[in-house]
């Protein structure tokens, strides 16, 4: 018995595909030699903004709410990962501390989304984004004076390394501005890639559910969706929440990759870099929504022969290609040069 | 379905783009250097012995770019004498500095950009945390790295092939409360550091440790952060009210020339002690420096000094940038002259892997005595500069040593 | 007294947000727009002033008008080139990032021309302080003309709103800006002319914000945008009153809690006391609760 798929799955499927023909092309390509460095240091930063991209388009693009503290979630998942790998370098394999470490960032971030989202999430448009990015501004300041140092007598945590009051032998684990240095790098690209599908199977499973049909009822009316009894609060929340664990899995993946972790790479800045990728991929596709993060990841790197113009050409590429992808008078215009071409080649055709 | 195609073509396109310009540029950087080859080739090795390429990371743009650029500059200035006098064992030098906008991913990214370039060393990082996540990088590819200014006690790593210019925070913060005590500079001291800064915050840490163990008064302790660097009436409103009269500023010279001009509008005159951060305060354009009248700062390097090095280097950066160097400058300046010493100590050639003139270099570092602009400098096995601080203090607009 | 005098520094950080508030709310109470940019615009003006006091010696009235005149060709730019063409995109995101690219734009070109170096800005009031209770409080020259700056320029906004034609055409343009073109309104030019103001407010922002705190670098702008922008929502965003109060309110908060509870946590006490605002009223304090039908 043959079925056919519905569109929904070949798109989610299709997301699928396009991730591991990546993963083989790349492999291809390192296999033949020709990656540079500077292309292999990019695969895993690329994976932990795509995750990213993915699951802040969870909330923007599917709930239709706009967040501005996506990157406060990384920083906790970041954060409370890297602190796990610390205390359990010497006593665990990396496998399964990595792994632990992952679903710990998850859930310490899945945790705060919930704990931020009940409140939050009453709140619309501009002043729910205001609200979000003022919980990842202090969620920064906070983690700036934490200071938290373990001896022989266990856990010490103070404002100042001062106040840690060690023995001789005590370790400082969280060194407040200066964060957590010398986590294992036990990050990879294939961990990454890995990653990336289960994000994209948990939000497209999500999408393609009735749960997904509900959000997006509330997305589009909101009253209406509530008058036909769905449930506006629990609803929203599950999307914010599980948006936020995959945020701290991006940031679990992060502390993973570099041996340095600072809560001031966490700035609004960075929430608004994910917003930037997920809004050119186009708001609520998954599939933009890689693509675009990887464009816009690799571009400034890929500038660097322009030496002091990077960034000022990186700008004026994001502007144009903004207007080009949004601008009703360029589609316009788009449309029109794809149907000329169109019955161009029919006419060849006949 | 149509529109994410073109979509998806438009951005492929332009990736595509600028993967070729890249191409491009990697390719004539290719042919120059094989030009640069045959020439060697054919001059059989008289005099032409190829290129060394030394590789900078530092902030160009973003909220440090002062101090990337001042390093960028500094640098270059000394390749340039070096090339002019015939290069390291006849070896021209090549340097290329890439930006890091201070961010520890961005720093790796340009530390493998770097790599693709053909680095054979590392001037860099000139932030610390970046310096942290650059430094585990170069660890495990056994590439020689030296810092001209990343303080943090983790720069160096522990794999032995990391060494710096500057001083470490822990020896700045204790040398400067050594120093107060020592010369009762205060007997009531005020604090304000930025919480949000790895180098701030790891001096003003050392610093009061060392104060507690002397018995030094300390009266008032007040941080700000990255985000409110401008406002210091309320931090230094408490210091008054606390009586301060010695204020130690942990900071860098943008933040402590607001200080300066803030304090005074509250009439609040006590000491003011600075680090080598401080240096630069007199070079903010348009400061009236009447303010920084008897500021005291630790620095290893005196700008007015007499010493011919110090002189020729000031004039040069001065003739070609237009404006007086900053200790970032400096330290990068000697960083380079250090680079030169040890590779002539070692006998590197152009032709040595990157991780073979890792291992000569790591010992001939510990061998060398830089006579450089922040002093005479000597190295230790785990990296660290033995030079000698000295004291100097803000007299007439003009930095004068104390006696 | 200290308690005075912190109260009076929050005041003169408040009336610098607030002046940057107003310019934010103008821009999104008519086009429905986070002008992300509106900071850059500021630290702009701030470079301008700076080049013709310190450069040229102009004198510092004549300086921020050239820096007005500036401002006001590049927000009217800005809005045709970056803005206009994303007004009907099928997203009010889209045109967020534009904003935020030229954001960038602005930073990285202020870098190249004017160098990563701070400067020191020289106050354009050049008056004496005025000292209270014999010398034990002081308040800045800057400080009372950020005060009264902030008044003149609130009372204007209203009177123009509220008793002009074109003030008129703008609130129309903001309640229904498809009602507003069928009665004839030139919305473009509306919308243009918003802008304008917007970007010449900003120049004044720029030269008292860099005034109050004598300090100018490329991303000058940065912090204080954000930071009004978070005042702006405070007082209800959209509402000049509410952009002036939530200010304020910003400044005497954070220099509150910088004082009395910690210097290091001042910001993240700020925007908890925000989150709680919001909570109570969320659409902020003078904003106007709008019920939402089917």
């Amino acid at each position: 018995m043959k079925r056919r798929m519905s569109k929904s799955t070949v798109s989610s499927l299709s997301n699928y595909g396009l991730v591991i023909a990546l993963f083989i092309i790349v492999q291809i390509c390192s296999a033949a030699g020709v990656l540079t460095n500077q292309i292999e240091g990019l695969l895993i930063p690329v994976c932990i903004y795509v995750i990213a991209a993915i699951s802040l388009n969870l909330v923007v693009g599917i709930s239709g709410e706009l967040s501005l503290g996506h990157a406060g979630f990384m920083c906790v998942g970041a954060f409370s990962s890297a602190l796990f790998s610390k205390v359990t370098e010497d006593s665990m394999t990396t496998g399964p501390r990595f792994l632990i470490a992952i679903v710990i960032g998850a859930l310490v971030a899945a945790l705060f989304g919930f704990l931020i989202g009940i409140p939050v999430l009453r709140l619309r448009g501009d002043y729910l984004a205001i609200v979000t990015l003022a919980f990842g501004e202090i969620i920064k300041n906070i983690l700036n004076i934490v200071y938290l140092g373990r001896d022989e007598n266990g856990f010490h945590l103070a404002r100042e390394v001062g106040g840690l009051h060690m023995s001789p032998e005590g370790e400082t684990l969280v060194k407040g501005a200066q964060g957590i240095s010398g986590t294992p790098r036990d990050s990879s690209f294939l961990v990454g890639i890995i990653l990336i599908l289960v994000t994209l199977f948990i939000v497209q499973n999500i999408i393609n559910s009735r749960t997904g049909r509900a959000i997006m009822a509330i997305r589009d009316n909101r009253i209406a969706a509530e008058s036909i009894g769905i449930n506006v609060t629990k609803y929203k929340l599950l999307a914010f929440t599980v948006s936020a664990a995959l945020a701290g899995v991006a940031g679990a993946l992060y502390s993973h990759n570099l041996s340095s972790l600072t809560v001031s790479k966490f700035d609004y800045n960075t929430s608004i870099l994910i917003l930037v990728y997920v809004v050119l991929g186009g708001i609520g596709s998954i599939k933009g929504s890689i693509i675009a993060t990887i464009i816009l990841y690799v571009l400034p790197e890929m500038l660097r022969f322009l030496q002091d113009y990077r960034m000022l050409i990186y700008a004026v590429v994001l502007i144009i290609m903004m207007l080009f992808n949004w601008a009703p008078g360029a589609i316009a215009w788009r449309e029109r040069i794809v149907e000329k071409f169109k019955r161009n080649k029919t006419k060849g055709v006949s | 379905m149509k529109l994410k195609k073109i979509l998806a073509l438009s951005l492929a396109a332009a990736m595509a783009l600028s993967l070729g310009a890249c191409g491009n540029k990697s390719d004539s950087n290719a042919d120059s250097g094989s030009n640069t080859a045959a020439q060697s080739d054919s001059t059989g090795g008289s005099g032409e012995g190829g290129t060394l390429k030394i590789g900078g990371i530092g902030p160009l743009t973003g909220d440090n770019a002062a101090y990337g650029i001042a390093v960028q500059r500094g640098a270059q200035i000394a390749v340039d004498e070096i090339n002019a006098a015939g290069g390291i064992n006849g070896m021209t030098v090549e340097f290329s500095m890439e930006d890091d906008v201070s961010d520890e991913e961005t720093a790796v990214n340009a530390y493998n950009a770097l790599k693709d370039w053909g680095m054979q060393m590392l001037l860099g990082t000139v932030t610390s945390a970046p310096c942290i996540a650059v430094v585990a990088e170069t660890a495990d590819d056994n590439m020689f790295q030296l810092t001209p200014s990343g303080t943090a006690v983790e720069c160096l790593g522990d794999a032995g092939n990391a060494f710096r210019v500057c001083f470490s925070d822990p020896s700045q913060g204790t040398v400067s409360a050594d120093y107060i005590a020592e010369n009762s500079l205060g007997e009531k001291i005020g604090v304000i550091y930025n919480s949000s800064d790895t180098y701030s915050t790891g001096i003003y840490e050392s610093f009061a440790a060392e104060a507690e163990s002397l018995g030094l008064n300390i009266v008032a302790e007040e941080a700000f952060t990255a985000d409110s660097k401008s406002d210091f009436s309320v931090q230094l409103q408490k210091c008054k009210d606390a009586g301060a009269d010695l204020m130690f500023l942990p900071i860098y010279y943008q933040e402590a020339s607001l200080i300066l001009q803030q304090a005074d509008k509250i009439g609040f005159a006590p000491t003011f002690f600075g680090v080598d951060g401080m240096d630069g305060v007199l070079g903010v354009e348009n400061f009236d420096t009447s303010l920084a009248e008897g500021v005291m700062l630790l620095t290893p390097f005196f700008v007015n000094s007499e010493e011919e090095n110090v002189k020729s280097f000031v004039s040069g950066y001065e003739e070609t940038y237009g404006e007086t160097p900053i200790q970032f400058a400096a330290d990068a300046y000697d960083g380079i002259y250090a680079i030169k010493l040890a590779a002539e100590q070692a006998g590197i050639t152009a032709d040595m892997s990157a991780s073979d003139i890792c291992d000569a270099m790591k010992t001939a570092m510990t061998e060398i005595e830089l006579k450089g602009v922040t002093g005479t400098i000597r190295w230790t096995e785990d990296g660290e500069p033995n030079k000698e601080p000295m004291v100097l203090i803000i007299e007439n607009g003009q930095y004068a040593e104390v006696e | 007294m200290s308690f005075l005098s912190y109260l009076i520094n929050g005041i003169s950080l408040g009336s610098v947000y607030a002046i940057i508030a107003l310019g934010y709310t103008m821009v999104y109470g008519i086009a429905k727009m986070l002008n992300f940019a509106h900071g850059d615009v500021i630290m702009i003006g701030a470079y301008v002033v700076f080049t013709a006091m310190t450069g040229f010696h102009v004198n510092p009235i004549v300086s921020i008008i050239i820096a007005m005149v500036v401002c006001t060709v590049l927000g009217i730019v800005i809005e045709r080139v970056a803005y206009k063409p994303l007004r009907n995109a099928s997203s009010n995101l889209a045109v967020l990032i534009t904003a935020i690219g030229v954001s960038y734009l602005l930073q990285n070109v202020a870098l190249l021309a004017f160098g990563a170096d701070t400067k020191s800005f020289s106050s354009v009031v050049q008056l004496p302080p005025l000292v209270l209770a014999g010398g034990a409080l002081t308040i800045q020259a800057t400080t009372i003309v950020t005060i009264l700056a902030n008044i003149v320029i609130m009372i204007a906004l209203m009177l123009f709103v509220n008793r002009t034609k074109p003030g008129q055409a703008m609130q129309a343009v903001s309640e229904d800006r498809g009602a507003a073109e069928l009665m004839g309104i030139n919305v473009n030019g509306t919308i243009a002319l918003t802008f304008a103001i917007g970007s010449a407010l900003a120049a004044i922002a720029g030269a008292l914000l860099c005034s109050a705190y004598s300090t100018l670098t490329p991303y000058t702008g940065a912090m204080p945008g954000i930071k009004a922008f978070v005042a702006a929502v405070f007082g209800g965003i959209g509402s000049i009153p509410g952009a002036m109060v939530g200010g304020l309110l910003l400044g005497v908060i954070e220099n509150l809690s910088r004082a009395y509870i910690s210097s290091e946590i001042a910001d993240a006490i700020v925007f908890a006391v925000l989150i709680v605002v919001l909570l109570v009223k969320p659409a902020g304090l003078f904003g106007k609760n709008v019920q939402e039908k089917v």
